[in-house]
């Protein structure tokens, strides 16, 4: 069935030889060609620039039913202005849109909503204080006479919704608290209750772990199933191939080429996003680990970690690999300082640091990268080079204030060894794409000189291209005898990039892998708990 | 939680309705937690000065309360859609004072005509202030301490240095405070029942529910397309409106008024406010706590004066509940969003 539908939007190419109307026997879509299902959606030449930055130059898409859309491209490419444009968010500068219903320009979100088009941000944004069911149908939820809400009908269509997709979720608890995949389930869920003919995901899966992306492809294939076109957006290309049917890559603002994903291999796709060959990045050379930097001891915090343990020592990169949810982050943020933790040691070159001071741990030499850069780690309003500043603010000071000369010269010289691209040093951070914020957030941290550098998904939501300068930034830093402790998601860095490999799973340790014996399949065994229980304890 | 998504079970489960019942209790604690404060008041009060809990006074606290829980109730419409009414005390006196001018004029003017009066007066203000804030995009600080301002001077222009008295108001006017029906005001059960329905609307409205959504998260109510001006809009004419009515049972209860009237009235009605557990940001709270909220202040008002203990006393308790208020509120959120998370993310492993 499935497969019938991928021939669908496949009859672009088809499409040759059949506008004559001839019946087509392609079965499933059951319609000859002049019945044949047009696209739901096509959004032609569409443009968008904000001041001097032309986001989008030349931005086209095509919508079938029944087919699961990849959109590609680099940070900066386009695709989030884009998919703005489609929700009704930014108006474009130029272009035409067209839904099933005829050509429409929309002007706000509601009208995006009207037309059947929902989309999942990658951190969804839900009302914390109301519960689940009215987060999926505030503004339209169900009435009784007299025009009151009818609460019951509402929990009972959202229990409903939730049934259909196979998904454990209360209806009527409040949003405050849901991790990122499940508030990811309840967009979907409001998506489904609209009716939604397409459904535009922006790189759900950043965030997810790998059990839950298998089950938002579940979700995903029950949506084409039901007639629904998917537009979904990942940095990961072996997601794409292992969802979607045709692929749209962008580049510099462009459509640069349209097509069914059969046929096509990564390496093709990453050359059209770049638009040059990289090369298959070379696992990073390992590093020689000197004396211990930091020391940690049977650390635990009540419900969320117990009885970590473990080392990082000079020149060494190790991972904190597990599912979302393991602790894994929670673990990064104790050592920090900025979460409290019940028990045990945090020990830096000996010197044991306060809890829950990230002051402290600041001037004994950590330096802390955390995973949500725009929440936690810039600030949004300031420019470059403050930002870049932001943390080296007492060798900037000659009394009391801050030399505008000194803090210009400290960001000129990290933006150019980080090779951060940038208008101007002045110009507000958040004019820059996703991996150079990164790159502005590690420089904050680099102009510091850390001895130890925590760093929470250091390439969450960045380009290839990006992804490979941090990972080799990472690894240079450890070679001059920093410490790393990294935390991600992704096997495939975890594998390239660290010395040793520390599994977390439901707030303990695992496992732990150097390099050499690490696989992926190893560390996702000992991630859920498939590995033989007893032999996986470090 | 990863686990968990790949398998299929009934939505409902203990642990999901765990976490529902969980935030009822906590919601119910916190509206529960003033009405324990507040008959501590009364006990120890009523224990040392016995008068406290006289017919006479349990209706003098009760009256007393109408306006300042009147007033509440606009001003949580307002502060649960993440905004801030600071001008209802200057609108209460404009109000107060030319409603009540009316009587001078033409002693004969029907008292529903000098309410609907008052009532136009606050909610012509009400829309100025939510006009600025919803399409001028200002923040409502701003807007209405500016408006406080302003309508308080324009007040003192119109009274200049004199004042409405007493004997100039008909007495089926200034009655108004004084009539019972079983010992009780009418007045407080006539507002109660205001209160009542606001809550209700509050609840049970699609409008009333998208003004909890706006100050919960004002950027995810623009994404779901909710018309947020047309609701703001609408928070800041019902906060006028309201002190257009109070400052017309202002002047029916207390007879004289100048232009001082309802002077820093919005500070207590914030602080009932808040005190009540709506959230300062927005999102939470009920008309309901708000309410007691001001019950809880107007009490302590009088128990002071019943006491002996000078009116200074007053202000230093309002801001010591302020900050206990606070404090609890910050510290049940944390405590229920730790909990919340956990049952998210440990659910079903």
């Amino acid at each position: 069935m499935e497969r019938d539908r991928t021939a669908g939007p496949g009859a672009e190419a088809a499409a040759s030889g059949v506008p004559g109307g001839q019946d087509s026997p392609d079965a499933g879509t059951a319609a000859g060609a002049p019945a044949e299902p047009g696209p739901v959606l096509v959004l032609e030449h569409a443009a968008k620039s904000f001041g001097a930055v032309q986001a989008l130059v030349d931005g086209s898409i095509e919508l079938y039913g029944g087919e699961a859309h990849a959109l590609v491209g680099e940070n900066g490419a386009g695709k989030s202005t884009l998919v703005k444009i489609l929700a009704g968010v930014y108006q474009p500068d130029a272009g035409t849109l067209l839904v099933s219903s005829g050509e429409i320009t929309l002007h706000n979100p509601a009208m995006a909503i009207a037309a059947g088009i929902a989309v999942i941000y990658q951190e969804p944004a839900l009302f914390p204080d109301l519960t689940v069911a009215e987060n999926m149908f505030i503004g339209r939820q169900p009435l009784t006479s007299g025009r009151r809400i009818d609460r019951r009908a509402m929990r009972a269509e959202a229990a409903a919704i939730f049934g259909r997709l196979g998904v454990q979720m209360d209806p009527a608890r409040i949003a405050r608290g849901l991790s990122i995949a499940d508030q990811q389930v309840v967009e979907i869920g409001k998506a489904i209750s609209l009716d939604a003919r397409i459904i535009v995901m922006d790189e759900p899966t950043a965030a997810l772990s790998a059990a839950e992306v298998d089950r938002l492809f579940d979700v995903v294939r029950a949506l084409r199933a039901a007639g629904a076109a998917v537009l979904f957006i990942s940095h990961r290309i072996e997601e794409i191939f292992a969802i979607c049917q045709r692929v749209t890559v962008m580049r510099d603002g462009r459509q640069v080429l349209t097509r069914p994903l059969e046929g096509l291999t990564a390496g093709d796709l990453v050359r059209a996003m770049v638009g040059r060959d990289l090369s298959q990045q070379p696992a990073e050379a390992p590093g020689t680990p000197g004396e211990p930097l930091l020391n940690v001891e049977r650390l635990t915090r009540e419900g969320v970690f117990t009885d970590v343990s473990f080392t990082v020592r000079a020149g060494e990169i190790v991972a904190l690999a597990g599912l979302v949810g393991s602790g894994r982050s929670e673990v990064a943020r104790a050592v920090f300082g900025i979460d409290r933790y019940d028990a045990g040691t945090v020990t830096l070159l000996g010197h044991a640091l306060r809890r829950g001071s990230p002051t402290t741990a600041m001037a004994a030499g950590l330096g802390f990268v955390p995973e949500d850069r725009r929440q936690q780690g810039l600030v949004m309003e300031m420019s470059v080079q403050q930002n870049v500043a932001l943390a080296s603010m007492g060798g900037l000071r000659r009394g009391g204030l801050i030399r505008a000369a000194a803090e210009h010269a400290l960001a000129a010289d990290w933006a150019t060894r980080l090779r951060i691209k940038y208008g101007r040093l002045t110009d507000s951070v958040s004019l820059l794409s996703g991996g150079n914020q990164q790159k502005v957030v590690l420089a904050k941290w680099l102009a510091r000189k850390p001895r130890l550098l925590i760093v929470d998904e250091p390439t969450r939501g960045i380009d290839v291209a990006t992804k490979a300068e941090v990972h080799h930034l990472l690894s240079q830093l450890a070679r001059d005898g920093v410490g790393i402790l990294m935390i991600s998601s992704e096997l495939p860095e975890v594998l390239r990039v660290s010395d040793r490999i520390l599994v977390m799973r439901e707030g303990r340790l695992a496992a732990e892998y150097s390099r050499a014996e690490a696989s992926e399949e190893g560390i996702m065994s000992a991630a859920t708990g498939q590995l033989d229980r007893g032999s996986g304890q470090p | 939680m990863t686990a968990t998504l790949l398998r299929r079970e009934p939505p409902e489960t203990p642990a999901d309705s765990g976490s529902r019942r969980l935030t009822e209790r906590v919601f119910r604690i916190r509206e529960s937690g003033i009405i324990v404060v507040l008959a501590l008041f009364v006990a120890v009060t009523a224990g040392v000065q016995h008068r406290f809990v006289s017919e006479t006074n349990i209706q003098f606290i009760l009256v007393n309360t109408t306006i300042y829980a009147l007033l509440a109730l606009g001003e949580t419409t307002v502060v649960i859609s993440r905004n801030v009414d600071l001008s209802v005390g200057s609108v209460l006196g404009m109000s107060a004072y030319l409603s009540a001018s009316l009587f001078g004029g033409h002693h004969g003017i029907p008292i529903p005509l000098v309410f609907a009066v008052g009532l136009g007066i606050g909610l012509g203000w009400g829309i100025v202030n939510g006009l600025l804030v919803a399409a001028g995009r200002v923040p409502s600080l701003v807007v209405t301490l500016a408006t406080l301002y302003i309508i308080r001077g324009v007040d003192i222009l119109i009274v200049g240095g004199g004042m409405v008295t007493a004997n100039t108001l008909p007495g089926s006017f200034t009655g108004i405070p004084k009539a019972t029906a079983a010992g009780i005001p009418d007045l407080a059960i006539a507002v109660a029942v205001v209160i009542a329905a606001g809550g209700y609307y509050l609840r049970s409205f699609r409008s009333g529910r998208e003004l909890y959504a706006i100050g919960s998260n004002p950027e995810a109510a623009r994404l779901a397309g909710l018309p947020i001006g047309k609701r703001v809009l609408f928070a800041f004419a019902v906060s006028g409106a309201i002190a257009g009515v109070a400052g017309v049972l202002w002047a029916a209860q207390y007879g004289t008024v100048d232009s001082t009237a309802g002077t820093s009235y919005e500070l207590t009605v914030i602080t009932a406010v808040v005190v009540g557990g709506v959230a300062i940001f927005g999102g939470s709270g009920s008309v309901a706590g708000a309410a007691l909220g001001a019950l809880l202040l107007s009490t302590i008002n009088s128990a002071l004066y019943v006491l002996g203990i000078s009116d200074f006393w007053d202000q230093a308790i309002f801001g010591f509940l302020l900050i206990l208020a606070i404090s609890i509120d910050r510290i049940i959120s944390v405590k229920l969003t730790e909990a919340l998370r956990l049952r998210s993310t440990r659910r079903g492993t």
